[in-house]
């Protein structure tokens, strides 16, 4: 009996708030996953998964963007909306970082920890049943499969690897080659066709799964911001327990907004500082 | 006779009316767009939303009993201080015209309001005092202490999407005189999403056109798509509406599985409660455009 491919998304992001649309696109990727059917053009991949765990990973304040309230919040916040869910998580090792950390070195770094689990787990099934080999009969000792971790972005995202200077180009391979791209794009937009343009994600679409969003919940979070401010009413398109909290710590002000203004997102500076390095 | 408070804004109560089948974030959201929408005027006050889930006489194809509606409806609204569930229209055997329904709660807050000022009458203070400024605007509004007034009474406003307003289109859907008597006496809201034809179809009705001073128009920049009809479609094909429905629906629709293949076929091939009602009728055939 084959066994589904055990999954982990991460979806990495401002989260500045969590908003309805954040967690929808969790819950969309996951039933996409269970829905894959084996892909006869490439025999390795079973193509069928199950998805364990999801991973909310909010950006550390150094990345610089425009409006961005402190870490220590926007964790905070997570927790609060994924309290009723019980398999996505908000883990706060990126924000904790000093610096900004390329996506690359997150998904890194969680593969890393998932992993450890993985490792941990064997050894505790091998340790309780040691007389089973992994070729043995019983079924409740199949050999535990290895997990993979895959990156839950939008449409956006992809189209952002076209950015000159945004991405170095190994990254992007790492990325879509060992890890894997699960990308939710709204009703009207069509990410294939980009891909398709591309040689280099053409080679891993396999890896890339195109989820479509029919039912339409834009929930941007700096349209969240904005009503925020002006004293509009933001119930029902983020969870009442963030409305909640937002209220209490008076997060999102005019002045909040202001934060950042001006200044260049911290990928692009360092881009400038690499770019300006070589032409001295 | 008292003089009227130049200060005084017009009360308002929204009344939603439709399937909620079943009810989602979306619906919930009109009400919050309205309620913000009247806010920012300064002359308006909005007291209470009211929804009102149509009766099964309806016989809408995929209408599931009104009882499950109600409820989801209730427990979508539990937490909510101003907008309530009313089951009266639900609970009649024959389908109702939407503009008996808005006569009914029009009917019920006169009567409500009779009582009150009774309960509330001082003796008579100076004419003209400025009634005191509620700082915040979201309280109801304190009757106590006030000088009489033969008050206005709250005006109940039909709260919809571009979608209900369009329908007024449809022949033999809706009587044109209960158009007409919709924003003429009462008031329609209308929410609509940026880049809508909503006023372009109120600029093609004389009657709604006459009105549409009466007919309030919200944009809603926030895109939200969220129907009952993509909820059920979803739930068939297993796929998680979370997210989308508050929870408390979506775990009282788990428990009781309440959307199937089975339940969406319910009244198929049945014509709709309106349909049949005005068939006969030959009031109804007059075009809403003139």
């Amino acid at each position: 009996m084959r066994s589904r491919i055990p999954v982990i998304l991460l979806a990495c992001g401002s989260f500045n708030p969590t908003t309805n649309m954040h967690m929808r696109l969790f819950e969309l990727a996951r039933d996409h996953l269970h829905q894959t059917v084996e892909d006869t053009y490439i025999p390795k991949f079973p193509g069928s998964y199950q998805v364990i765990e999801g991973i909310m990973s909010p950006v550390s304040d150094s990345y610089g963007k425009k409006g961005l309230v402190s870490a220590r919040h926007r964790v905070a916040m997570a927790k609060l909306a994924l309290e009723t869910s019980d398999w996505i998580r908000v883990d706060p090792w990126e924000s904790k970082q000093d610096t900004w950390t390329e996506t690359v070195k997150v998904l890194r770094h969680h593969y890393n920890e998932a992993l450890r689990a993985f490792e941990s787990k064997k050894e505790f099934t091998r340790n309780k049943h040691p007389t089973k080999s992994s070729t043995g009969d019983s079924l409740s000792c199949q050999q535990p499969v290895l997990p993979e971790l895959k990156l839950l972005c939008g449409a956006d995202f992809l189209q952002s690897f076209k950015t000159p200077s945004l991405w170095k180009e190994e990254d992007i391979k790492e990325i879509v080659g060992n890890f894997g791209l699960v990308c939710i794009s709204r009703v009207g937009s069509d990410p294939s066709q980009f891909i398709q343009e591309s040689d280099l994600l053409s080679k891993f679409q396999h890896n890339i799964f195109l989820v479509r969003e029919w039912i339409q919940n834009e929930v941007s979070a700096t349209q969240i911001r904005s009503a925020v401010c002006r004293g509009l009413s933001v119930k029902y398109l983020i969870p009442d327990s963030v409305i909640a909290y937002i209220a209490q710590h008076n997060i999102y002000t005019a002045e909040s907004e202001r934060r950042s203004e001006g200044h260049l997102l911290q990928p692009l500076r360092l881009q400038n500082t690499t770019i300006n390095r070589l032409r001295d | 006779m008292a003089m009227e408070d130049p200060d005084r804004k017009t009360e308002v109560v929204l009344l939603a009316c439709g399937s909620f089948n079943p009810i989602t974030n979306m619906h919930l959201r009109l009400f919050e767009l309205a309620k913000d929408y009247f806010h920012e005027t300064g002359k308006y006050k909005v007291i209470k939303g009211i929804i009102s889930p149509v009766g099964d006489a309806y016989q809408k194809k995929g209408l599931i009993s009104a009882n499950h509606r109600v409820t989801m409806a209730k427990l979508a609204t539990k937490n909510s201080d101003w907008v309530e569930v009313d089951d009266w229209e639900s609970c009649q055997s024959e389908w109702l015209e939407t503009l008996k329904v808005l006569r009914y709660h029009h009917q019920k807050l006169l009567s409500a309001d009779v009582t009150n000022s009774l309960q509330h009458t001082v003796p008579i203070t100076k004419l003209g005092r400025k009634r005191k400024q509620e700082p915040n605007r979201h309280e109801p509004v304190k009757k106590k202490n006030q000088s009489p007034v033969v008050k206005s009474v709250p005006q109940v406003k039909l709260l919809c999407g571009s979608d209900m307003l369009e329908s007024f289109g449809v022949p033999n859907l809706w009587k044109l005189e209960d158009i007409t008597e919709i924003v003429e006496k009462h008031g329609l809201v209308c929410i609509s999403r940026a880049g809508n034809n909503v006023q372009k179809f109120i600029y093609e009705s004389d009657i709604l056109w006459r009105h549409k001073n009466n007919i309030h128009l919200v944009e809603e920049w926030i895109t939200n798509d969220i129907s009952s009809t993509k909820i059920r479609r979803a739930l068939r094909r297993g796929q998680s509406i979370r997210y989308l429905v508050p929870d408390v629906v979506r775990a009282y629709i788990e428990k009781n599985r309440l959307y199937s293949p089975e339940s969406e076929d319910r009244n198929a091939g049945v014509v709709l409660a309106p349909f049949q009602k005005h068939a006969s009728d030959p009031k109804s055939s007059q075009a809403l455009s003139n």
